[in-house]
């Protein structure tokens, strides 16, 4: 049997909603990031099921594109998690508050 | 066995960005066996400058590439050059304040010029996917940069800010070509406003154009997606900032730009209202907020926020006058902000940042330079003639009044007034307020003050000269 693509870009919205809700009330900067990764790959199902109902292979493309974008970007968000977490000792946001007003 | 057909590829219409990208490699390589900043800062703004004359040389030319994803036209070559003009002016500045942070030059030189690269990606691209690689090019890039100076902790705080907040955007941003590209098929501009016209899924269509004014709206600052901006520009090392402010900012408006008004035109009557009311919330929040701020770089910060506002308003007229008055006042903004955060890099030294309004306090007399170049910035920030920022805004409301949009223009002109308060409020610290005894010798700054003076002469000449740098900025929008 065949999965109708809108029951997969239903599950996409919803994975999608579930990412942005984590970003938006987690506070460990690490889960958040998982969050935010949850969002992207959220994406690249929409993408992925549009691609097979349109029978065309560009939506496919895409995916490769939004992986190796998110590697590099989890190279250099972790990088900066740890540059933060050496000189403070917490992946807490809500003790990142040095710059507020 | 299948042959595979490569495009005919037009490797003129890549040479500045490819040039660029080139540049970046030579000086991450050279970073590695260099250990004197001052020439590697110099090979950069030499190799800027080779990349500038290059782009200059190809104006007129008008071409698609790379089976029409890449764009070369007067309006890529516009923001081209602009990108890398303020990249040059913040690696002069870059070359006094680098010194005694302890941030690796070679690093951050080649970061900077990745950044550019990524920046003309997205100024050319006419193609959704394109725009996210240009877009994802530079963010990187530019989250690296803010946290450039790692033993400092809001430089970490401000880097790990724009990250988390960046790649939430992202997520919208390519959620919203998902959507688009369910609704037309395509991810090229010209096909999607092609197949927007026929009017198909028109819930998915609309839904994705809301994500992607989300996302452009978090790129370019504007309220209700600003709250990173404050934070991150405080933190970040001040030229970061600078660039952050203007390149970056400009970067994701010649985005929003292209995709808005030439491949959604058509919508315009769905995307229009919600634009309208952005703009005016961007302008309000970002002024009323500015005039409580008692920091002098959050408070340019705040600034850059109504700026996006003014521009907005020229988004929602559209048009060719509205496009083109979104453009110049683009130019005229840019090289106010650089000098204003130059100036404030000018007044800070290594863990003396400076940038409280009571540090400024007789300035004007103390660095009379610094006072007569921040007093120019400040009141064409404000919208005083006959600096850029005035004619700027008059472009601006002159179209939003032509297309109807009364309401708009009025609330942009109230901003304009409340925005006095806290520009002048500078200058009465610099000038009317007694300051600190004479701090002893100041410390030399020939690469910061040459980029400081070189802003003050282009806002007054840009100011002065208007129809000059209207044409180019029409010249651009139209050949879209």
């Amino acid at each position: 049997m065949i999965v109708p693509t809108q029951w997969v870009l239903m599950l996409s919205a919803v994975l999608f909603a579930i990412g942005v809700v984590g970003v938006l009330v987690r506070r460990n900067v690490i889960v958040i990031f998982m969050a935010i990764e949850l969002m992207l790959n959220a994406v690249n199902l929409s993408f992925i099921a549009l691609a097979r109902a349109r029978g065309a292979v560009d939506g496919q493309v895409v995916v490769f594109f939004v992986m190796t974008v998110a590697a590099a970007e989890a190279a250099v968000g972790l990088a900066i998690i740890i540059a933060s977490f050496r000189n403070r000792s917490t992946v807490n946001v809500d003790e990142l508050a040095l710059l507020r007003g | 066995m299948e042959r595979l057909l490569l495009p005919a590829i037009d490797w003129l219409a890549v040479l500045p960005v490819g040039l660029t990208a080139l540049l970046g490699f030579v000086l991450l390589a050279l970073g590695l066996f260099a250990d004197d900043d001052e020439t590697l800062g110099w090979i950069t703004l030499i190799g800027l400058a080779v990349c500038a004359v290059v782009t200059a040389c190809l104006a007129g030319q008008k071409s698609m590439t790379f089976a029409g994803t890449f764009a070369l036209d007067g309006y890529a070559l516009f923001f081209d050059l602009l990108f890398l003009v303020a990249g040059m002016v913040v690696v002069l500045m870059s070359m006094t304040y680098l010194e005694g942070t302890g941030i690796p030059a070679g690093d951050y030189y080649g970061l900077l010029v990745f950044a550019l690269a990524g920046m003309i990606v997205m100024a050319s691209a006419n193609d959704l996917i394109l725009v996210f690689l240009g877009l994802e090019i530079m963010s990187i890039s530019v989250y690296v940069l803010a946290g450039a100076w790692r033993t400092q902790l809001r430089s970490n705080e401000a880097a790990m800010k724009y990250f988390l907040l960046g790649a939430f955007a992202t997520g919208f941003l390519l959620y919203g070509i998902a959507l688009v590209y369910g609704a037309t098929g395509a991810f090229r501009l010209d096909l999607i406003a092609a197949a927007a016209a026929g009017a198909p899924h028109r819930a998915l269509m609309v839904a994705g154009v809301a994500m992607l004014l989300v996302a452009f709206g978090f790129k370019v600052a504007a309220v209700p997606f600003h709250m990173w901006t404050p934070d991150v520009y405080e933190g970040a090392p001040t030229t970061i900032t600078a660039l952050m402010a203007v390149a970056v900012k400009a970067a994701g408006f010649a985005a929003f730009v292209r995709v808005f008004l030439h491949a959604f035109a058509g919508l315009h009557a769905d995307w229009g209202m919600l634009l309208w009311v952005m703009a005016a919330l961007t302008m309000t929040v970002g002024n009323v907020l500015a005039l409580v701020q008692r920091n002098v770089k959050r408070m340019l910060a705040y600034s850059s926020i109504a700026h996006a506002g003014y521009i907005l308003v020229a988004l929602v007229a559209s048009g060719a006058a509205g496009g083109a008055a979104a453009l110049y006042h683009l130019l005229a903004y840019s090289f106010m902000t650089l000098g204003a955060f130059g100036v404030v890099a000018a007044l800070g030294s290594v863990g003396e940042p400076n940038e409280m309004l009571d540090d400024y306090a007789g300035v004007g007399f103390r660095r009379p330079l610094l006072g007569v170049t921040m007093a120019i910035f400040m009141l064409s920030l404000t919208g005083i003639p006959p600096f850029a920022g005035f004619t700027g805004k008059f472009y601006i409301f002159t179209a939003a009044i032509r297309d109807g949009y009364y309401v708009l223009a009025v609330i942009g002109v109230l901003n304009s007034a409340i925005s006095a308060g806290y520009y002048i409020r500078v200058l009465i610290a610099m000038y009317l307020t007694p300051g600190a005894e004479e701090s002893g010798r100041v410390a030399r700054q020939p690469y910061l003050v040459t980029s400081i003076v070189f802003s003050a002469v282009m806002t007054v000449l840009i100011g002065v000269f208007p129809a000059l740098w209207m044409q180019l900025a029409r010249l651009g929008f139209l050949s879209l």
